[in-house]
């Protein structure tokens, strides 16, 4: 008897000892193939730019000629370096050549859902505010909530597509070829580009990137630099650059980021927070009109999120067409249709499916996450990574989605605080959601402004995809309905103004000259 | 894009531990030093609640005006059976409900995981008055649903398939006992619902990976024909995984630590053997990215023999 108890003991052991298998995760971009662009835009320096006045608005010095005693140093360089490549260069190397503008995305968002952490509240129930004058202390800077968020994106992106325009500007003008095509024993650990290497395009969005990081998370300068040196050296032990191309290349792109810099300075984004007084006159002039006022459902009542956000300066319109992008009011709070509304999103959360949280929590992207301006991005970026863009084509849609999530980020905002309406909680304190609850009022919602408006750019840029990014915003939106964050409305008028955001952007890509 | 609920705590190693708790409690269970006879089967139900509203946010211990109490109720189903007088099998599966006491986030209510445990006793060793045993013990859990595991606290569970071996040691001295046991937790990899995630660095990947997890055990007390009772202390660490940072929201890769002292009683009917009552109580006395819970327990269970045996019902 003891024998079978030990041999039935060990089989059951040995049975679940075969099912406990590696714990090794592959992440989604993680072993993707070098970027090989199918068309290496050559033309690139004359598509339009964003804020650039010029693609040579900043000067690039002449390169060394290829046959300089110079230029033959470089090599020697290369040469050096390549003697014994160590595993920790090869990662660099497998890591950075997937692209530099989608490891650049990737690297911000990674940060923007580092910080997407509201504060902690003070001992007197009110709350601190993250100072970029003292961004290390507690609440860090930023709080890189939703609107924080979009904003940071659109900068970065849009900074570094006018960077790589005047990059391939220079490219053009001076024509200085790859070191391996001067130096056939040089190596060659990157698939081989004809594009001019001078200025090298991955020191420019080096440089560009860590510039603007500077303004937009202090905290990780340190982190940033890490990265950009890392990016240059994969780029001279590859073979790929010399170390000219990419000290010239990080010079523009700090350059170009100064003039995006200045203009968010001058923004408005640095008041967005308002001020106690801005925060009562929200309340008191929606009292005025007989309608009932957001209140914050945190505890202690939270300051409304960046009530002064929907001020801000869009990309891709003026400040005056913002108010004409706003929707019309939501029905009265004391109107039958308005308790229709709220009572509608009560019975979705009475019994939610499965299917409903799944859906829920994939759109939610609420605190610690990189966003709904950041999802976007990830969609938009898994699916560029299948089209072998050049580096500039990448930057060019990046920053076409970007400045439009950033506007109906804007849009949305004007819309929620000039309404200042309640959420179904605040109106049924019984509707329970089945995600966190955001801290801002409840009319448009922002997950299906944003969503429908990065539909709509990405719909355009990917004709192919238009029914996929259709279906998907429409699933963000409902998410929001179906979780008891939202009506049905908020979430379809955030819908409507979505596709009208959009539609600037798609106007813009047009003529952009690149299409 | 919601920035205001900051709920922490790790509901997920409160249902897991409290799921062992009642395991305990089941008087014939993987944790304790009880051996059904052979073709004796034990069922019954056991009921658990459990309650917090401080936790710990990495090792800083906080309330969270946003959640109020977190409380989980459960009821576990289980069955013992011997298929020797040295080897069971042991089977329990609980439903469980979660509910926050202030905020807005809705709770959840569902079946969480199966378990399945082997109890084998190999070595029997008696001198005078005293007797110690050596146990083995392998487990194997699964959750039953596809339940969602990142929403916590207000999950029903954190979703790993485990994988549990346990060594236990019993000593007793007439009717006094102590009983210890070690046991290591392989955990696999759990998926959730969004496409990625951030701990200390940005995931692309739905899939988290779980640390496995030590857990400790020392119990003592009175073992008598019909009385059980007993003092617990038992330690859960989890071997890795990351602190929930500042003002964060918990997720199921955490650092989740926990260790809880309580009492278990077991009572068997003189006037009817086959049938037995249970309680029990716990309380946190230290923790890491988990909600310092109390927990009380009670439930009935039911023994025969499924032959047509006259050995009479008691436990070993």
């Amino acid at each position: 008897m003891k024998k079978i108890n030990l041999i039935f003991f060990l089989s059951i052991c040995a049975a679940a000892f075969l099912i406990s298998c590696s714990k090794e995760i592959i992440e989604r971009t993680e072993n993707i193939a070098a970027l090989n662009p199918i068309n290496i835009d050559l033309n690139a320096g004359t598509w339009k730019t964003i804020l650039l006045k010029r693609p040579d608005t900043f000067l690039v010095n002449a390169p060394a000629l290829t046959n300089s005693p110079a230029y033959v140093a470089e090599l020697n360089e290369i040469k050096g370096l390549q003697q014994n490549i160590s595993s920790a260069q090869k990662q660099i190397i497998k890591y950075w050549s997937a692209g530099s503008v989608l490891r650049w995305n990737e690297i911000l968002r990674g940060l923007v859902a580092k910080h997407n952490l509201p504060p902690y509240q003070n001992t007197d129930d009110t709350y601190p505010a993250p100072s970029s004058a003292n961004p290390f202390s507690y609440p860090q800077f930023p709080f890189s909530n939703p609107p924080y968020a979009a904003r940071a994106y659109a900068y970065i992106s849009a900074a570094q597509y006018d960077a790589l325009v005047a990059a391939w500007h220079y490219k053009t003008l001076y024509n200085r070829v790859a070191p391996y095509v001067v130096d056939s024993t040089v190596k060659v650990l990157v698939p081989k580009s004809a594009l001019p290497a001078y200025p090298s395009e991955d020191a420019v969005l080096g440089g560009v990137t860590a510039e603007m990081m500077k303004l937009l998370f202090p905290t990780e300068i340190a982190f940033i630099q890490q990265k950009l040196e890392d990016e240059e050296e994969y780029r001279i032990v590859s073979g790929a650059n010399v170390r000219s191309d990419v000290v010239a290349g990080e010079t523009l792109g700090r350059q170009v980021a100064a003039v995006f810099v200045a203009r968010a300075k001058a923004d408005h984004a640095g008041a967005a927070i308002g001020t106690p007084q801005v925060w009562s006159n929200l309340a008191s002039s929606t009292i005025a009109l007989g309608q009932v006022p957001w209140i914050s459902l945190e505890l202690p009542k939270r300051p409304p999120m960046l009530p002064l956000f929907g001020k801000v300066t869009p990309f891709l319109f003026d400040t005056s067409t913002v108010n004409i992008l706003r929707p019309g009011p939501p029905p009265s709070t004391s109107s039958d249709s308005f308790n229709k509304e709220n009572q509608a999103s009560y019975a979705q959360i009475k019994n939610p499916t499965r299917e409903q949280n799944r859906i829920v929590q994939y759109w939610a992207d609420g605190v610690g996450t990189y966003t709904p301006p950041g999802h976007w991005n990830a969609i938009a970026a898994e699916d560029f990574i299948k089209q072998n863009y050049s580096e500039v084509r990448w930057a060019r849609n990046m920053a076409l989605l970007n400045m439009t999530l950033m506007d109906a980020g804007i849009v949305c905002w004007n819309t929620k605080y000039y309404y200042f309406n309640p959420r179904p909680t605040q109106m049924i304190p019984e509707v329970k959601t089945l995600t966190g609850i955001p801290n801002f009022p409840s009319y448009i919602s922002g997950h299906s402004t944003f969503s429908e408006s990065a539909a709509t750019i990405l719909g355009h840029i990917l004709p192919a995809n238009t029914s996929k990014y259709e279906a998907m915003s429409h699933e963000a939106a409902m998410s929001r309905f179906i979780s008891g964050i939202h009506t049905r409305l908020d979430c379809d008028k955030g819908l409507e103004v979505g596709r009208n955001v959009g539609n600037y952007a798609v106007r813009r890509a047009m003529t952009d000259g690149a299409e | 894009m919601n920035q205001n609920i900051i709920f922490r705590t790790k509901h997920f190693a409160i249902t897991v531990f409290s799921f062992f708790i009642v395991c305990q409690l089941q008087a014939q269970t993987d944790l304790d030093a009880i051996m059904m006879n052979k073709k004796q089967l034990c069922t019954g139900l056991m009921y658990n609640q459990s309650a917090w509203d401080n936790y710990w946010e990495g090792t800083l211990k906080r309330n969270n005006l946003n959640l109020g109490t977190i409380s989980t109720q459960s009821i576990m189903g289980g069955v013992n059976y011997g298929i020797s007088n040295k080897l069971n099998v042991i089977v329990n599966a609980p439903y469980v409900w979660t509910k926050s006491s202030a905020g807005t986030l809705h709770g959840s209510k569902g079946l969480q995981d199966l378990s399945f445990f082997i109890k084998w006793k190999p070595v029997t060793v008696s001198f005078k008055q005293n007797k110690i045993s050596l146990y083995l013990i392998g487990g194997f859990s699964t959750p039953l649903t596809n339940y969602q595991v990142d929403y916590l606290p207000l999950t029903l569970g954190i979703g790993s398939t485990n994988i549990i071996s346990r060594g236990m040691i019993d000593f007793k001295h007439q009717r006094f006992t102590v009983t210890a046991s070690a046991t290591y937790i392989w955990r696999s990899n759990v998926e959730i619902d969004r496409t990625s995630y951030y701990d200390t660095q940005m995931h692309l990947t739905n899939q988290v990976k779980m640390p496995d997890a030590s857990q400790y055990q020392l119990r003592t007390g009175y073992r008598g024909r019909y009385l059980i009772a007993e003092a617990l202390l038992t330690n859960w660490t989890t071997l890795g995984g990351f602190d929930i940072t500042r003002n964060n929201m918990p997720f199921p890769g955490n650092r989740m630590n926990i260790t809880t002292v309580g009492g278990n009683f077991k009572y068997t009917l003189k006037s009817y053997t086959h049938l037995s009552f249970l309680a029990g109580a716990n309380y946190t006395v230290a923790g890491r990215n988990v909600g310092k819970a109390t927990a009380y327990n009670a439930g009935a269970f039911y023994a025969f023999y499924v032959n047509k045996s006259t050995q009479k019902n008691i436990n070993n």
